[in-house]
């Protein structure tokens, strides 16, 4: 009903991947099978077609005419004759379902192709070429957006009188909203796209453009949208003569609803066959909807059934795996106490198809107290990934699939865990392993102050008074070399720039006297010159609180300014580890030798950097 | 934050008049024998021009406008053509009753629908499906026809509730509850499926930004996260479902209230339209786009002060 109105519209709005090939028909049959995969697609469209052809062959079906009512013959029960019984006013329930079917079903068409015919080329237009016409249409939109729907059929019903054509129409018009900004979004978000600039540039007027590149990139998501406001408009179409304002001389679902009801002490099923009639529609629409949306956002679905089949041949070999691992952690157990000791470590995700996709595999390094130790690697060799599981931060699809971590002597990860042991890092991470992220300013929440995610770790971890917090939070902001504390301590994280919010993180990651601090690319996101002065700073501090720090970068001359020790990956692997000056003089694997080339030769090392003078922070 | 205020409630205030300008030409234009619809077949072609000029349906449309714009704004919108009773006090009267229901529903939704999204989010699993085939039901079954089930179950064949309200101002607090109970289940239902939902949608996309990874490398606890960083960044998504729904129920209550023969909008706004009592409808229309702009102006004010980047600008 009409609560659902501008819900169903903002709801349908997100706009679905576009489907990728230009090639329109492939795309779509590939969609087409998906859906006919699917139980609840075919169901609905089963249900779809039949009380289609139900209410086409009205005319053909049904026993009588849908007004013809039989006097002496009032509120029957159903019998050979009536197979649904009849009305108040003696008319057969079964013909005028069918013929109801046909002007609801009708009424909604008509409902949708104003609504497209009205929302699909303005959006279009306001994606394609903004501009005014932009500015005027989503101001139109706000207003129509802020009114409801069936108000807005009263007033046309008071107007225009009872007609269930006028009411549809209008009832498209304020629904095109809906239209108009999936449209819009998903133009804009493919107007810039290479593909059409290269139209663009080989010479197609704009008018090809749209109907061969944009059009094909709007189509599903209104068909989704559609089967969404076909419902919609059945719901309220019925609403309205519920209310006894519509034709009382047409049978639709909506007027026996309203029948029904007045009877609804005599004879209760009257009410019950529009009812049925209305949410089986609906409700198959709804469904259709969902299945399209499914089948073009890819294999989920797949990737969900075939898991189950993956896990209980992956529970086989586990156990041998297990087995294995278990004799490897007796060698280690006893050996010498690190900081942070990894063993052979693997992480991979569950794909698709039910293999598991390695990140990282077969990984060992160590760090101790007062060492750097650097992690080097191209985007994707899985340095990242390795930080993630000693800090306990995977995603949540991610598994251990292989060796182990050790905190200071404890297994964080055990070999034969699946999972890292969140008990035990929830009480390490924050007072004992720290992070500093690569992107500042996505990695503070801008609801809040710095101040205030400043002093609430300390208060929850270290069990200190705010107001002692709030004194040593001064302290850190100026010991990270920010200028002006107090003003900073006040900021929200918009309103700083991105090497202080990095400063800002810094300062966060050693508030509680961490032993081991990781560092996931901290200067990537910077400028170059305060890239040079967060490295001076994350050295000093090193130095001065002799923690422990895993530095994960891509860059070997972060790497030869700052560590003692370096750890080479590629693909998942660790392909060369060792002291940094070894391993830049004398690189043994091809792959730190063209790492290091590509670095070093021809460039101003960072090192220069570090001693150009500093940029003022406020 | 006050500039920001006062533009919105321009922009509201020019939304009013539009609205206003629109419905009244709508209604005045497409209504060609008014004066005869009232006094009926039997009246003399005299009797019907008196009655023109008494409504004053002698004069051009836009200075019919420009009048009721200025008795409108003393506070006068007119008087209903058949029972002669003001406007502005039937509404009045009816008011409470109707903004009672939407509010009672408003905040049920608000708790309930948050309460589900967010666990089905966090615990996914079994709540998570349900979430889903919960929304799917609340989309296809019509809150009117659940309305209708509710009373026929509910009320006529159990008798648990009643059918039809006896309501009035003066009523004690109880009869109100008793009376309002199933009405406000009607409306509400529809807006637990669908907002449980598009929270959960919010609140997974938070929990996947980086400051949630970084606060809890922190050491700040899950449920500290969920409820003071996550919930507040997923609330504007939530607020805007809600204010739309909201909308939504404006219309909905309408058919609510007729089928609970509740003494609110809705059973004057049908008669109004069913009778083409223009001033009446009119009237509706005012206060329904007056109850709109106050909440988007209330849900504006209320994401300006979750959202430290808004309040600023």
């Amino acid at each position: 009903m009409s609560d659902s109105v501008e819900t169903a519209a903002a709801a349908a709005a997100p706009v679905p991947p576009a489907p990728t090939g230009q090639s329109g028909t492939v795309v779509r049959s590939t969609v087409l099978r998906r859906l006919f995969r699917n139980p609840l697609g075919l169901i609905a469209m089963a249900i779809l077609t039949t009380i289609t052809l139900l209410a086409a062959l009205a005319p053909v079906i049904a026993p009588f005419q849908e007004n013809f009512a039989n006097i002496a013959k009032t509120l029957a029960a159903p019998d050979a004759v009536n197979i649904l019984g009849t009305d108040s006013a003696g008319r057969d329930v079964w013909s005028r379902l069918l013929y109801g079917g046909q002007l609801t079903l009708l009424s909604a068409v008509l409902c949708a192709a104003v609504a497209i015919a009205i929302g699909l080329p303005s959006g279009l237009i306001a994606g394609y070429y903004a501009g005014k016409f932009e500015a005027v249409s989503n101001w139109m939109v706000s207003i129509l957006m802020s009114l409801p729907g069936l108000i807005v059929l009263l007033t046309i019903r008071a107007a225009f009188g009872p007609s269930v054509w006028i009411s549809m129409i209008a009832f498209g018009i304020l629904i095109s909203p809906s239209y108009f900004r999936l449209t819009r979004s998903a133009v804009q978000s493919v107007r810039n796209e290479l593909y059409v600039d290269a139209a663009r540039v080989s010479g197609l007027s704009d008018r090809s453009i749209i109907a061969r590149h944009i059009f094909s990139v709007v189509r599903a998501p209104i068909i989704i949208q559609t089967a969404a406001i076909a419902g919609v408009a059945i719901a309220i179409q019925s609403g309205l003569e519920f209310l006894g304002l519509g034709d009382p001389a047409k049978a639709t679902w909506g007027v026996m609803l309203s029948e029904g009801f007045k009877n609804v002490y005599l004879t209760p099923t009257l009410l019950f066959w529009p009812a049925f009639a209305m949410a089986l529609t609906i409700g198959a629409l709804v469904l259709l909807g969902n299945a399209i949306r499914d089948a073009l956002e890819d294999a989920d679905k797949i990737k969900h059934r075939r898991k189950k089949m993956h896990d209980a041949e992956h529970a086989a070999s586990a156990s041998a795996a297990k087995a294995a691992r278990k004799t490897l952690a007796a060698v280690e157990a006893g050996t010498e106490h690190h900081l942070v000791k990894v063993t052979n470590l693997g992480v991979g995700y569950p794909q698709a198809d039910g293999s598991i996709k390695k990140v990282v595999d077969d990984v060992s390094f160590h760090v101790d107290r007062g060492e750097i130790l650097g992690i080097v690697g191209e985007s994707g060799s899985g340095k990242s990934q390795t930080a993630f599981s000693i800090l306990g931060l995977l995603p949540d699809t991610a598994r251990i699939v292989g060796g182990a971590i050790q905190f200071d002597g404890n297994y964080t990860v055990a070999p034969g865990d699946e999972k890292v042991n969140q008990d035990r890092l929830s009480k390490l991470r924050g007072k004992r392993i720290s992070y500093i992220p690569q992107e500042p300013m996505s990695n503070l929440d801008p609801a809040f102050t710095i101040g205030y995610q400043l002093v609430t770790p300390m208060v929850r971890v270290l069990g200190i008074s705010k107001a002692e917090a709030t004194k040593r939070a001064m302290k850190l902001l100026s010991d990270v070399g920010i200028v002006n504390p107090e003003r900073t301590f006040k900021a929200y994280p918009h309103e700083v720039s991105g090497g202080m919010a990095q400063r800002v993180l810094i300062a966060g990651a050693i508030s509680c006297e961490p032993d081991l601090i990781i560092a996931d690319e901290p200067t990537t996101a910077l400028d170059v010159t305060v890239q040079a002065d967060v490295l001076e700073l994350i050295r000093d501090l090193q130095r001065s609180l002799g923690v422990g720090v895993i530095l994960v970068t891509h860059n070997f001359g972060v790497v030869a300014d700052l560590c003692d020790r370096v750890a080479v990956m590629q693909n998942g692997r660790l392909v060369e580890d060792g002291p940094v000056r070894d391993i830049l003089r004398n690189p043994k694997q091809k792959y730190t030798q063209t790492l290091l080339a590509s670095m070093l030769e021809g460039k101003t090392p960072m090192t220069m950097l570090v001693s150009s003078e500093k940029e003022p922070v406020a | 934050m006050i500039r920001f205020i006062a533009k919105r409630l321009g922009s509201g205030l020019v939304v009013l008049f539009v609205v206003s300008a629109l419905t009244f030409f709508l209604l005045y234009i497409s209504s060609g024998s008014i004066a005869r619809n009232i006094l009926g077949d039997q009246a003399t072609a005299e009797q019907v021009a008196m009655k023109e000029h008494e409504l004053g349906l002698d004069q051009p449309l836009p200075v019919r406008y420009f009048a009721w714009v200025g008795d409108a704004l003393t506070g006068n919108l007119g008087a209903s053509w058949f029972t002669s009773e003001p406007v502005a006090n039937s509404l009045a009267t009816r008011i409470p009753v109707t903004m009672t229901m939407v509010f009672a529903a408003m905040i049920l939704i608000a708790i309930c629908a948050a309460l589900i999204g967010v666990a089905a989010a966090v615990k996914r699993g079994w709540v998570d499906r349900a979430v889903q085939v919960g929304a799917i039901l609340g989309d296809s079954i019509p809150g009117f026809v659940i309305g209708v089930i509710l009373v026929t179950i509910l009320a006529i064949q159990l008798g648990i509730f009643p059918a039809t309200s006896t309501i009035s101002p003066d009523s004690g607090a109880e009869a109100w509850v008793y009376s309002m109970t199933l009405p406000v289940i009607a409306l509400l239902l529809n807006g637990v499926t669908g907002g449980a939902q598009q929270i959960r949608s919010a609140v997974i996309k938070q929990l996947e930004r980086d400051y949630v990874r970084t606060l809890r490398s922190r050491g700040i606890g899950e449920g500290e996260i969920l409820f003071k960083h996550v919930l507040r960044s997923a609330a504007p998504a939530g607020l805007t479902v809600l204010s739309l729904q909201l909308i939504g129920m404006l219309g909905g209550v309408v058919i609510i209230e007729q089928i609970f023969a509740l003494p609110g909008m809705g059973p004057l706004a049908v008669a109004a339209t069913g009778q083409s009592d223009l001033p009446v409808v009119m009237g509706v229309v005012m206060y329904t786009v007056v109850v709109v702009i106050v909440v988007n102006l209330l849900v504006d004010i209320l994401n300006g002060w979750l959202n430290p980047k808004v309040r600023v600008s």
